[in-house]
């Protein structure tokens, strides 16, 4: 398909953007982690049998006997109109809530057949709200024509948005991005020694019980790709915090420095604070470098983390860039990671995977980046890879795992080296 | 529309992919969103196959609709054309790409491209999985076996195509050579396996054979219908799943063949009979199973489990619509009403109901079996990474039949073991809730949380009509976890035929009498 190669600046050689085949998943694989993070909420996915089916293979093993999400599968009669829609969707929403009587929100979740067929599902989503007592019903969309993968948790989150309560004693930062329950954890407590304390995250663990914000409320971004959910906090007033993602020692510290900057706190204070962490995932790191240090790497667009983690990769790890794909590039929301890329690489935006695979066998890297749908053919091929979708669904934030984030990298080369068949 | 958490089958379009990844030249171009490129893993990681599946996804965007999006199916059409050359090109959509109505085998047709072009009309919204890969599979034959030349037969031996198994099917690849090594003992060529490793050109010499041999009638079935009306080719009815059953295949394929069936009757390799009658396999007796799958292995493997093990079978279902009506007349044979149902909640409940002692089933069915707390053996798709196991490993064929008997008695208490269980069921370190000793503590009673057959016996309303004494109740849960259910069902059920509403000591006994086998 075409491809049109721009010159930019800020040190970086090229900007390849692509379409065509895209080897990467809808918005609604959020859900796999959405369903976990939030333990009052429900998604319902208004969709065809694929979209069942895809939640159910990208939830791999099938872990959990009976999940927080579910598909209304969209039949013949509802396409013919036999059946009205929002009667069906009442009728299956009413079964789902028989079911769950601890759901408080639920999420009605849009798909590529539903949008295509133009099902109005905030005006179904007000109405069930209005009609059942206890249940906040959101909708948003996670379709593939709309949503790429982690787009889904920012379409998400976006929806929670003009729900957030103001008041003036609402918090003072804002974290935005869902992260595993330990990293929120360590957050906590350094951003507790720090003096901050009233600290609000997006999304709360209790979807019904989401932070308070007020005026003078600062946010930061623990994750790349909420550009929308974003662009509504600052719509509300809210200061956004720019730093690089919480990847890696230096990474989680500049992220740290940065919220203290915001908040008037003494840039002593964060050092004394995040020292010990800093030090100990340093030194962890370090020890990482043996195995890392020099070997080339090739990043395929999935979650839009990429460039945090080539930033981590070759800032932290001594790893040499080839190329780093993305499905987005939102300049803003990652300058901080951007700026600090080496020079000399490559920097893709969208995807025509055919060629983008071609690109990979020339170079033919140390470590490839890419999917699960790539992963087995490539190494096949000969080329050591590292599943992508594992950087998105393990702890990877804050000094204590960012050495954890190097061994996902190391494994792959180790395990190389170690077997002889 | 319909709830469904878990799906036993994904939509038409995967189907048609597992042929097209089994068949070895051809290539898939699927009118479809971003996103539905997530089926490319279930081939790369759960089948763990070492090249993509061959599709091109055309990925349109919310901006496309309207605009270009036949446009851009023609462009990626053009490119995978010229990309892959494969011998012969399907064309299809996904369920979205069904909404827009582009005619991607009109747009096919008139592009101009060499090879032939197979457009699929798969029904997303009223089809599944299964009847995709019948559907592709029919429409590749109809295509190709009709256009090709076949080169003359040098072989005068009796020949027969094998037919259904695909890619990501259960056990097709080594059911395939288990019954591939039986027809040829037979003196039986096999010309063509299909779809499973074959060409284009392949496929275009399936005229070539005598007749049929049907592996998975639910891929298969239509492909074999028409080769029977339209060049009088007959095929196999039997599925030879279990001892029996493949005797019997052997008889009917050697009829068709025209060839002496005996080499194939009783094989030195064929074990499980001897060790169903060796004394140690008396505990199996009347072991109550439920079953349930796709039809051909459901139907398979109840009648293995019964007449092959000397299990009751206790439950029987598929989700195989188009198979309801077999499943439904072997349920009865079996006493039973069959579950026809593609709601996992549905089955899920029978199986409380059914209180069975081991659950053969599919991935979904191994799920709720470990939440119950139910030995389980996964015999059908839907499958998962480990059905695909490392070692030659076939349920078809005489050797299949071995590995039907392993995988069915594993799950299960070892008769010592059991006994001693019922003998000194107070001792500390040996308690009722004790597991086989040979599956390790990998199932043990998780948490307190997880619930215990005793424990979804309790939150069965229908049967609580008589309460326990405590007595009763103290003595009721020494009985090991494993058979402990269905000794508590009986008794109530016995108290409730006999109008007793305290269910004590000598109630249990009584019942315990009562019921004897």
């Amino acid at each position: 398909m075409n491809a049109a190669v721009l010159p930019v600046s800020e040190g970086l050689d090229t900007i390849l953007r692509e379409r065509g085949q895209r080897e990467v998943f809808c918005g609604l694989t959020g859900i796999v982690w959405l369903h976990r993070k939030m333990q009052d909420a429900f998604f319902l996915v208004v969709g065809s049998r694929t979209c069942a089916h895809l939640l159910q293979s990208a939830a791999g093993v099938m872990i959990f006997a009976e999940p927080r999400f579910a598909t209304a599968i969209i039949g013949e009669r509802d396409l013919a109109g036999l059946a009205d829609a929002n009667a069906e969707l009442d009728r299956i929403v009413a079964e789902l809530l028989a079911r769950r009587p601890d759901i408080r929100v639920l999420f009605l979740v849009g798909s590529c057949p539903s949008e295509v067929i133009k099902l109005d599902l905030s005006r179904a989503a007000r109405r069930l709200s209005d009609s059942i007592p206890g249940v906040r019903v959101l909708n948003y969309s996670g379709s593939g024509i709309e949503t790429t993968f982690t787009e889904g948790e920012d379409a998400c989150l976006a929806t929670l948005v003009p729900g957030l309560p103001v008041s003036t004693d609402g918090a003072d930062l804002l974290v935005v991005g869902a992260l595993a329950d330990t990293v929120e954890d360590q957050f906590r407590r350094l951003f507790a020694a720090m003096g901050v304390v009233r600290v609000g995250f997006l999304p709360a663990r209790r979807a019904a019980e989401p932070p308070s914000i007020g005026p003078h409320t600062r946010f930061i971004l623990a994750q790349p790709f909420l550009a929308e959910t974003a662009r509504l906090l600052a719509k509300a007033g809210l200061k956004r915090i720019s730093a690089t993602m919480p990847l890696g020692a230096e990474g989680t510290r500049a992220w740290f420095t940065a919220i203290a900057g915001a908040l008037d706190i003494p840039p002593s204070r964060v050092q004394e604070v995040t020292e010990i962490p800093y030090r100990r995932a340093e030194s962890a790191l370090r020890r990482m470098h043996a195995h890392l240090s020099g070997k080339s790497i090739f990043f395929f667009p999935d979650s839009q983390l990429e460039i945090p983690l080539a930033r981590f990769a070759a800032n932290e790890l001594g790893m040499r860039l080839t190329e780093v794909g993305t499905p987005y590039l939102h300049r803003a929301l990652i300058a901080e990671d951007l700026a600090r890329l080496p020079t000399g690489i490559t920097l893709s935006e969208g995807q025509d995977v055919e060629r983008q695979l071609d690109r990979c066998r020339a170079i033919r890297p140390d470590l490839t980046v890419c999917g699960l749908g790539l992963a087995n053919p490539l190494e096949a091929e000969g080329l050591t890879t590292k599943w992508s979708i594992e950087l998105v669904f393990t702890p990877i934030q804050g000094f204590e795992q960012a050495a954890d984030l190097a061994e996902l990298f190391a494994r792959p080369l180790r395990r190389r080296a170690r077997l002889t068949v | 529309m319909q709830l469904a958490l878990w799906t036993y089958e994904g939509p038409p379009h995967v189907g048609a992919m597992r042929v097209a990844a089994a068949l070895r030249d051809v290539h898939y171009v699927l009118h479809a969103p971003q996103g539905d490129t997530y089926a490319d893993l279930l081939f790369t990681m759960i089948e763990r196959s070492d090249r993509r599946p061959p599709v091109t996804y055309t990925t349109f965007q919310a901006r496309d609709l309207g605009s270009d999006t036949a446009d851009l199916f023609r462009a990626q059409l053009r490119d995978a054309a010229e990309r892959f050359r494969p011998a012969a090109m399907l064309v299809g959509a996904s369920c979205t790409a069904e909404l827009l109505q582009d005619d991607p085998g009109g747009l096919a047709r008139t592009a101009g491209l060499s090879m032939p072009i197979i457009p699929l009309e798969l029904p997303s919204y009223q089809r599944k999985e299964n009847w995709g890969a019948a559907e592709t599979f029919y429409q590749v034959v109809r295509t190709l076996a009709a256009a090709g030349e076949m080169p003359p037969a040098l072989d005068t031996r009796p020949s027969c195509n094998v037919l259904g198994p695909t890619a990501l099917g259960f056990r097709h690849r080594d059911d395939v050579t288990e019954i591939t090594r039986l027809l040829e003992r037979l003196g039986i060529r096999v010309n063509v396996v299909a779809p499973l490793g074959a060409s284009a050109a392949d496929i275009a010499c399936l005229p070539a054979a005598d007749f049929n041999v049907v592996l998975y009638p639910e891929i298969a079935r239509p492909t074999a219908l028409f080769l029977e009306r339209s060049l009088g080719q007959p095929y196999t009815r039997t599925i030879p799943i279990g001892h029996q059953a493949t005797r019997e295949f052997v008889i009917e394929v050697a009829a068709l063949a025209g060839v002496d069936p005996a080499p194939g009757l009783n094989p030195a390799e064929g074990r499980a009979p001897w060790y169903a009658r060796s004394v140690d396999a008396n505990y199996l007796t009347g072991k109550r199973a439920f079953i349930f799958g796709d039809a051909t292995h459901a139907l398979a493997l109840a009648r293995v489990a019964a007449s092959e093990l000397g299990f009751e079978v206790v439950g029987l279902g598929t989700y195989t619509r188009e198979f309801a009506r077999e499943v439904r007349a072997a349920a009865a044979s079996y006493g039973q009403e069959a579950i026809i149902a593609d709601d996992y909640l549905e089955v899920e409940a029978a199986i409380e109901r059914a209180a069975p002692e081991i659950v053969l089933g599919t991935q979904m069915e191994r799920h709720i079996a470990k939440k119950l707390n139910i030995p389980c053996a996964v015999i059908s798709a839907p499958v998962h990474v480990q059905d695909f196991p490392t070692r030659y490993s076939p349920i078809m064929g005489y050797e299949g039949a071995n590995v039907l008997f392993d995988t069915l008695t594993h799950p299960l208490m070892m008769g010592l073991e059991e006994h001693l269980l019922h003998m000194f069921r107070e001792d500390f370190e040996f308690s009722g809730d004790a597991v086989p000793s040979h599956l390790g503590t990998a199932n043990a009673p998780a948490s307190p949380a997880a619930q215990s057959p005793a424990d979804f016996a309790e939150s069965e309303p229908v049967i609580m009509a008589a309460s326990w004494a405590d007595e009763a109740e103290r003595e009721v849960r020494k009985i090991p976890f494993f058979v402990r259910a269905k000794a508590r069902r009986n008794t109530e059920k016995y108290a409730e035929t006999h109008g007793i509403s305290v269910i004590t000591l000598d109630t249990l006994y009584e019942a315990k009498a009562y019921y004897a086998r």
